[in-house]
């Protein structure tokens, strides 16, 4: 138990007639960094939001670091950003942390500190009007590490930002992550989750379709082959590869799902078999591959959208 | 307690850098120093008949704007724009933490939503404290600055009538404040929120208060309003008494003082307590 710093079981808000979250059991643990990953209005908000006690679940029910969503000590360990970083508009941007750090009970130094790690010390002064989106979410995340917590919930934590500031605020989870710190970050950008994430849970339409590692869900490495003759070739890999783990592809290729230590001794008997080899490489599906399998019953053509922006 | 005390830390500091507040409070003093020593002053220097003071002999003009009757003229604008700009306080700094999405903000920071929100009632409390003895220093010193131009003797006013007034004057905005933040907090939207209250306020409860005086039943109701609860306290405590008949805007004499303390008091802990009960149940989107 102490190693699950978020569990959920059969979590669900209804809103109207609409389902927003639709029974959601994941689990989150302790050090680890977890993609939420979902196309947008799938329902990642709204279960941060039952996490974070902003929102009553209608059923179901969740546990953070051990206690109820919005009780005091889980909100206290929790630093968050949720949709979109909400401040006061004509304080500074170093005001704005001051009040919040006065609600935790914190003083100034951890103000500058967690304003120096999103690099706002300089227009720290300045009011938030008067900052770019970018710079708004990132003191939004400056207030999410405000006291150090145990977990840091970011609900889209990249929204907003250039790619120059996207890579920073990746290279800030990773290091975060790295010391030890417990990420849920919610993302409908794959390449994202892909680069920082341990663990994901993918969620559609309200319903959470799976949960595991990054690794498990793009699945095995599989080796492809092209070459002629095609009958002497598929014979040759089925020999080295067993019958049921050779697909032949639409363009003529094949698919061997073999480790890929194995390419050598592959290559070697497909040369000793006289085949002429076109090509051999080896085949990692992408988590969008992955993603766009898995959630083809929503409206694929939005998602491309979004996922290419 | 510690999490209210933070809470109500957290929001001095950023009640206290909000220009809106210092411009309301600013404007309460100015409009009340205007209508109570200005107007009223013009009027028994150059002997004009204004609709401040018409019919109303100098000697009792120049009698309200001594010293001795700051109690008075401190609550004589309370009950309606005085009130109506505690509303707007109250409404504003409530109500704006929905649009900016702060109070999300704040909500995810720990100390409970019930802290939190106390914290912004208290801090609330301390700004309405500050603008009631701030009027009253500023009323002093306007009356002190007239009595010596016209080179009148300065009769302090009482301890007690001055303690009076000023509790007096703390329930009055008290509840007006309390009444924006129960519009804010049920509008979520500050717009609407004052709006609406202004509106409830400033134009209602006078039709009401007219329609009352035609349907008895109606106006059993109408004595117990807001309005007419603080209008009353001022009125029992001299506020109409300023012009020498019942003519100050918002000032009634419908009830009693003890009674009129007791409902404002009531009205202030139902629209705190109904704003809090709002705020620690419902979904914060």
């Amino acid at each position: 138990m102490t190693n699950t710093i978020v569990v959920t079981d059969m979590l669900t808000k209804r809103y109207g007639d609409r389902l927003a979250v639709d029974e959601v059991s994941l689990t989150v643990r302790r050090g680890e960094v977890y993609g939420f990953l979902g196309p947008n209005g799938a329902g990642k908000t709204t279960t941060l939001r039952m996490l974070l006690g902003l929102v009553r679940p209608t059923s179901g029910s969740a546990r953070v670091l051990g206690h109820h969503p919005g009780h005091p000590q889980a909100v206290a360990g929790v630093g968050a950003l949720v949709e979109g970083p909400g401040f006061y508009p004509y304080l500074s941007g170093r005001d704005n942390l001051r009040v919040m750090a006065r609600y935790r009970g914190l003083g100034g130094t951890e103000v500058e500190t967690a304003l120096g790690r999103l690099d706002l010390r300089e227009r720290g002064g300045d009011s938030f009007k008067s900052y770019s989106l970018g710079m708004k979410q990132r003191l939004g995340v400056a207030a999410a590490l405000l006291g150090d917590p145990e977990l840091l919930v970011l609900d889209e934590p990249t929204n907003g930002l250039d790619p120059a500031g996207m890579a920073d605020m990746r290279r800030l989870i990773v290091d975060l992550a790295m010391q030890g710190q417990t990420v849920l970050l919610s993302s409908h950008m794959l390449s994202e989750v892909q680069e920082i994430c341990d663990r994901v849970g993918v969620i559609s339409a309200g319903r959470l379709l799976t949960e595991s590692t990054v690794a498990e869900l793009r699945g095995a490495t599989s080796v492809i082959v092209r070459a002629t003759p095609a009958d002497v070739a598929l014979a040759t890999a089925m020999g080295v590869a067993g019958d049921d783990a050779v697909r032949l592809l639409d363009d003529g290729g094949l698919q061997l799902d073999v480790d890929p230590t194995r390419t050598p001794a592959l290559t070697r008997a497909l040369v000793e078999a006289g085949v002429a080899v076109h090509e051999i490489r080896h085949s990692e599906r992408s988590l969008e591959e992955v993603f766009f399998a898995m959630t083809s019953g929503s409206d694929p053509a939005s998602m491309t959208e979004e996922v290419l922006r | 307690m510690n999490a209210l005390i933070s809470s109500t830390r957290a929001e001095l500091l950023r009640l206290r850098k909000w220009p809106a507040v210092w411009v309301m409070v600013g404007v309460w003093l100015v409009l009340n120093v205007t209508f109570g020593y200005v107007f009223t002053y013009i009027t028994y220097a150059t002997g004009d008949a204004t609709a401040v003071g018409e019919g109303v002999p100098p000697a009792q003009l120049l009698a309200d704007m001594m010293p001795a009757a700051v109690p008075e003229s401190l609550i004589a604008g309370m009950p309606m724009f005085g009130g109506a700009i505690m509303l707007i306080l109250g409404g504003l700094a409530v109500g704006s933490g929905y649009g900016w999405g702060a109070w999300k903000t704040v909500f995810m920071q720990g100390p409970g939503r019930l802290s939190s929100f106390g914290g912004t009632l208290v801090a609330l409390g301390v700004i309405v404290a500050g603008a009631v003895v701030a009027t009253f220093a500023v009323d002093l010193g306007v009356s002190v600055l007239i009595a010596s131009v016209e080179s009148q003797t300065i009769v302090w006013p009482t301890l007690s009538g001055s303690a009076e007034a000023i509790g007096a004057g703390l329930l009055i905005f008290g509840m007006w404040t309390a009444a924006g933040v129960l519009v804010g907090t049920l509008a979520r939207s500050p717009a609407l929120a004052v709006g609406l209250g202004l509106v409830w306020a400033l134009v209602v409860e006078n039709l009401l208060r007219g329609v009352g005086g035609l349907l008895g039943p109606v106006e059993a109701v109408t004595d117990l309003m807001p309005g007419t609860a603080a209008g009353s306290l001022a009125g029992a405590l001299g506020g109409t008494a300023q012009s020498g008949r019942d003519g100050t805007p918002g000032v009634l004499t419908v009830l009693d003082a003890a009674p009129a303390a007791w409902l404002i008091a009531a009205y202030v802990i139902a629209f705190a307590v109904a704003a809090l009960a709002l705020v620690s149940r419902r979904d914060v989107i």
